[in-house]
């Protein structure tokens, strides 16, 4: 593979505040990855070629979605505000998980409310990571080996699986999938992870006691 | 005018009116996005505004909808969490909690506040970057402790 320009990673970015939007937009450019912004999870679905609800589409101009639901554009990490009206980004994750042709996408979650359950839910459901808001720019160091991962998926598809498949997440405590979860994630981040923090407020994946 | 620039900005951390999330932006901001942080403070205070609005109209219908307040503060709370208005975004921590605990009288209070809070800050980033403008881009000074 070689150093690949992380501008060949495109994110999708979905928030529904023009603000964060625009943020977002910024420190994903500023780390070298293309970037698309929606503003809600049912566009973003769209845009991953994924129409929500085939049988109400009464636009003509969409060509009805085939099961193999071809994606328009390949995106290699979706960033996703956890609440927005409508669909929550938790819904986005799991439709995301749930598509045969999506599932493999990393998706990543950003809120601005620490909440322990909230988080557990959204890393069992298969976020790769939870971004506690406002994200700063060493959150995104945090990006570029979930992409990797899906890069590289089609080369080594053993090392994908040994990552997503959890020793049954469900039946154990969600305490032990959650950090089985924080480990795979830990893995291969600079070691400025495992220093306490200078800052007072957490960063990242964060579990209250 | 640089010195009067960066006095300027230091005060803004050093009353608390900017937390370090200001800073972040900043170094956002470079050749190839030279306005960016006056750009996000423009689109924040626009969309906040609107929040304000609607929150206003939400207080003037009796009994109070909480959970639409909470819900619209909500909102301006993160943006301003995103911009680092330090003290906006404490008043409208204090507004979701009276939210939360349903006391009304609570929430006019708070909200006058915030609207005060809000308009100093305002005021103050607006003569900011009114100065900035005719002073080009400052080096940015260290991260206040």
């Amino acid at each position: 593979m070689g150093m690949a320009a992380d501008s060949e990673f495109h994110v999708l970015a979905v928030d529904d505040s023009i603000i964060d939007r625009k943020l977002i937009e910024r420190l994903l450019k500023t780390s070298s990855y293309q970037v698309t912004t929606v503003d809600s999870g049912s566009k973003a679905l769209e845009f991953l070629g994924l129409h929500e609800d085939l049988h109400d589409r009464i636009d003509q101009n969409t060509p009805s979605v085939s099961p193999n639901n071809h994606q328009e554009v390949e995106v290699n990490l979706v960033i996703t505000d956890y609440c927005m009206p409508g669909m929550t980004g938790y819904d986005l994750l799991k439709k995301i998980k749930e598509s045969s042709s999506l599932k493999n996408i990393p998706v990543v979650i950003m809120s601005s409310e620490n909440v322990p359950s909230r988080i557990s839910r959204c890393l069992e459901e298969g976020a790769e990571e939870f971004f506690l808001k406002p994200v700063r720019l060493s959150d995104l160091n945090k990006l570029r080996p979930h992409m990797l991962k899906t890069k590289s998926k089609d080369h080594c598809k053993e090392q994908v699986d040994e990552k997503t498949a959890f020793p049954s997440p469900k039946q154990e405590g969600k305490e032990e999938s959650n950090n089985n979860k924080r480990k795979a994630t830990e893995e291969g981040v600079s070691p400025e992870r495992t220093r306490p923090r200078p800052r007072p407020r957490p960063n990242g994946i964060t579990t209250m006691v | 005018m640089r010195r009067q620039l960066a006095i300027m900005r230091q005060s803004l951390f050093d009353q608390g009116y900017l937390d370090e999330q200001f800073i972040e932006l900043e170094e956002l901001q470079d050749d190839a996005n030279p306005n960016f942080v006056e750009e996000v403070v423009t689109l924040y205070f626009r969309d906040s505004a609107r929040l304000i609005l609607n929150i206003q109209q939400a207080l003037e219908r009796k009994p109070f909808d909480f959970n639409k307040l909470d819900g619209y503060m909500h909102q301006f709370k993160g943006s301003s969490s995103s911009i680092g208005a330090n003290k906006v975004k404490a008043e409208s921590t204090l507004f979701r909690e009276y939210c939360r605990s349903a006391n009304a009288e609570g929430c006019l209070r708070a909200f006058q506040q915030l609207k005060k809070e809000y308009a100093t800050l305002r005021k103050k980033l607006e003569a900011y970057f009114q100065l900035a403008r005719q002073t080009g881009p400052l080096e940015t000074a260290s991260r206040p402790k």
